[in-house]
């Protein structure tokens, strides 16, 4: 009883927050946006931007990949270190998280721009200028960029909670340090990857701000277009049932992945 | 009857400035159930470590079937280990940690397959393949972790306190389990443990270690019946310790009596710690005793009374099965062979009076230490 009330303040701003927002977009998904009539018309209009989703989904899919295969090899190197040094590369690894989102993507621009700090340095040696922005390896340079912690923590997490014994008993059975990894360390860090995936992943596909300020009318994502419905061509009805297909998108992808590692213990595991 | 497996020589270890051994030479023969005894820190699971190919030492040579293997690394020693609280792969269910080894070094799965389901067989583990190891209670997962290293017939198993966390009466259990695995399939075990009544039940040869030194090499009855100095006395069982001089071969001095005993050996009035076992003693009447007490305490311990007697200020515990009222004036009598002699050592005067007799007794019976 005690416990219930306790969770009564959380439960309260679910309902007012998440539940009731969530039956106005799915209210406004089915309303026509002149009448408010029941209308199936914005869900059928969804053919046309399927190009802009499968975009928004294969960038984000890449920014992932790359995300593991970088942040990967770190979070292994941080679970190795002492403790003191596990917590200071953690806080390293957590610094650029503290700087404001729109600034980093900002920095990115004047980094990479025809006439940013990147190709000025170039054109003294007579390259270039190269480029390096408003394409989709810039729009997922800046989802790399700004998700890579929210990668190697959840891994960092898990590896630094696997047993040095079951390393020591994979070696007393046989193991050389390369079997070591393929047969306990990185299934063990099967939970990891999958939370981390997801953590990239999720944000990386609703985004608009990056590819808006790195990507060209070429590289526009879902997150632009739903953008642009509510602030620019008005039509909260179409923006809600993008929305709407987005999540259920969302709900498809995670559902995927949270099956491969299925056979693994939960812990450490983001379900979304 | 069998030859020489494993050589330690002069193996001298030490963390962080702290000495954990010291100069340990110890052979281990082919087929032997060889445990290492002694109290929390004294060395014995990092000897166990260095043997396993965990640990580098500092100095000294670990010799295997006569060849230095100091460099080897532990995946190439012929060498498996049980590890205290059974680090067994949790992505992996029972069958598949067992047949872990064999997969490794490639073997055909059919006879993996025969390999494992055999050696399930022996610890009582059939139809339990496809269970998750971590739904397993802790007997069961110890003897998984015991399939998993013996499933690879090694020339050696090493087990670091595989019973520790077991309760009593499974502890039983396993130890005959593991000594009859032991005799059946004829390998070596080196066992490590600070339980003494494990050691003594299951061991060929008991290695007793304090401080990073071995104190006592011996069997079982060696050790309990012939310990070398108060340490070991005072480990193995309970003991009665007093100050006594040796007057001449067979003849000891101590409260001032003159005891004919059988040891040999030492020099004309040599100071000594004579060892006196509380079963060994014989409740008479005061008039009838070479000493006489007073009892101060007595509890019933099931199979025997322990019973605290004061003799001119130093209590002893006597083990009867004859109950004593406390206050009652009693009369012991000592048999040659029950006294046994010992050189003086670092230990003397450190053990074997049991004035503070509960504390003592309690720690001796604690349980469930962690090294490192």
């Amino acid at each position: 009883m005690k416990s219930k009330l306790l969770s009564a303040p959380y439960i309260v701003w679910m309902i007012l927050f998440t539940l009731v927002p969530l039956g106005v977009v799915f209210y406004y998904a089915f309303a026509d946006v002149n009448t408010g009539q029941f209308t199936m018309a914005n869900l059928a209009n969804m053919g046309t931007y399927t190009p802009i989703f499968l975009r928004s989904i294969w960038l984000s899919l890449a920014a992932s990949a790359i995300c593991l295969v970088i942040g990967y090899p770190v979070a292994y190197y941080i679970s190795q270190t002492k403790p003191t040094t596990q917590r200071f590369l953690s806080m390293l690894i957590m610094l650029p998280m503290c700087m404001s989102f729109l600034l980093r993507t900002l920095a990115w621009v004047a980094l990479l721009e025809d006439t940013g700090i990147i190709n000025r340095l170039l054109s003294n040696f007579g390259i270039g200028p190269l480029p390096l922005i408003r394409n989709n390896g810039a729009v997922i340079l800046g989802m790399v960029y700004n998700y890579l912690p929210y990668m190697i923590l959840p891994l960092y997490s898990v590896m630094v909670k696997i047993d040095r014994r079951l390393i020591e008993a994979a070696q007393d059975l046989g193991c050389n340090s390369r079997q070591v990894f393929g047969k306990v360390i990185f299934p063990l860090s099967v939970p990891g990857i999958i939370s981390g995936i997801s953590m990239v992943f999720v944000p990386a596909v609703s985004t608009f701000y990056i590819s808006q300020k790195l990507g060209s009318t070429g590289t526009t994502l879902i997150g632009d277009v739903i953008e642009s419905q509510f602030k620019g061509a008005y039509n909260p009805n179409l923006g809600a049932a993008m929305s709407l297909v987005l999540m259920v998108l969302i709900f498809i992808c995670v559902g995927i992945m949270n099956h491969f590692g299925e056979d693994n213990s939960e812990e450490g595991m983001v379900t979304i | 009857m069998s030859k020489e497996l494993i050589r330690l020589t002069d193996l001298t270890m030490s963390f962080d400035g702290e000495q954990i051994l010291d100069k340990i030479n110890l052979y281990i023969n082919d087929q032997e159930f060889l445990t290492l005894l002694g109290p929390s820190g004294c060395g014995k699971t990092t000897t166990l470590r260095i043997i396993g190919g965990f640990l580098t030492p500092d100095s000294g040579d670990v010799f295997f079937e006569g060849k230095r293997i100091n460099d080897v690394p532990a995946h190439k020693r012929k060498i498996n280990t049980v590890f205290q609280r059974y680090a067994l792969f949790p992505h992996l269910d029972v069958y598949d940690n067992v047949a872990f080894g064999l997969r490794i070094s490639k073997l055909p799965e059919d006879e993996i397959d025969r390999r494992v389901t055999e050696m399930l067989e022996i610890v009582s583990l059939r139809g339990f393949e496809d269970r998750s190891v971590t739904s397993l209670s802790g007997g069961q997962q110890q003897r998984v972790a015991i399939a998993r290293a013996l499933v690879n017939r090694p020339k050696v198993l090493l087990l670091d306190e595989p019973l520790g966390a077991l309760d009593l009466r499974l502890r039983k259990d396993m130890q005959n389990e593991l000594k009859r695995i032991q005799q059946t399939m004829g390998i070596t075990f080196i066992y490590v443990t600070h339980d003494q009544e494990e050691a003594l039940t299951m061991s060929d040869t008991i290695v007793v270690m304090d401080k990073g030194h071995i104190q006592q090499i011996g069997t079982p009855e060696d050790i309990y019946n012939e310990p070398k100095n108060a340490f070991v006395a005072d480990f193995i069982g309970e003991s009665n310790i007093l100050d006594g001089i040796m007057l001449q071969d067979c003849l000891v001095e101590f409260f001032g009596r003159r005891f004919p005993c059988v040891d040999k050996g030492f020099a004309a009035n040599e100071p000594v710690d004579v060892v006196i076992r509380p079963e060994d003693i014989d409740i008479v009447p005061a008039d009838a005793g070479h000493l006489c007490g007073t009892v101060t305490s007595i509890t019933f311990k099931g199979v025997h009374y322990d019973i605290i007697v004061d003799f001119k200020g130093f209590k002893w515990l006597i083990q009867s099965t004859d109950y004593q009222p406390v206050g009652a004036y009693i009369g012991i009598r000592l048999n040659p062979e029950d006294i046994h002699v010992m050189k003086k050592s670092e230990y003397s005067d450190m053990f074997g009076d049991y004035s503070s007799y509960s504390a003592e007794y309690d720690e001796i019976a604690e349980g469930g230490e962690d090294e490192e």
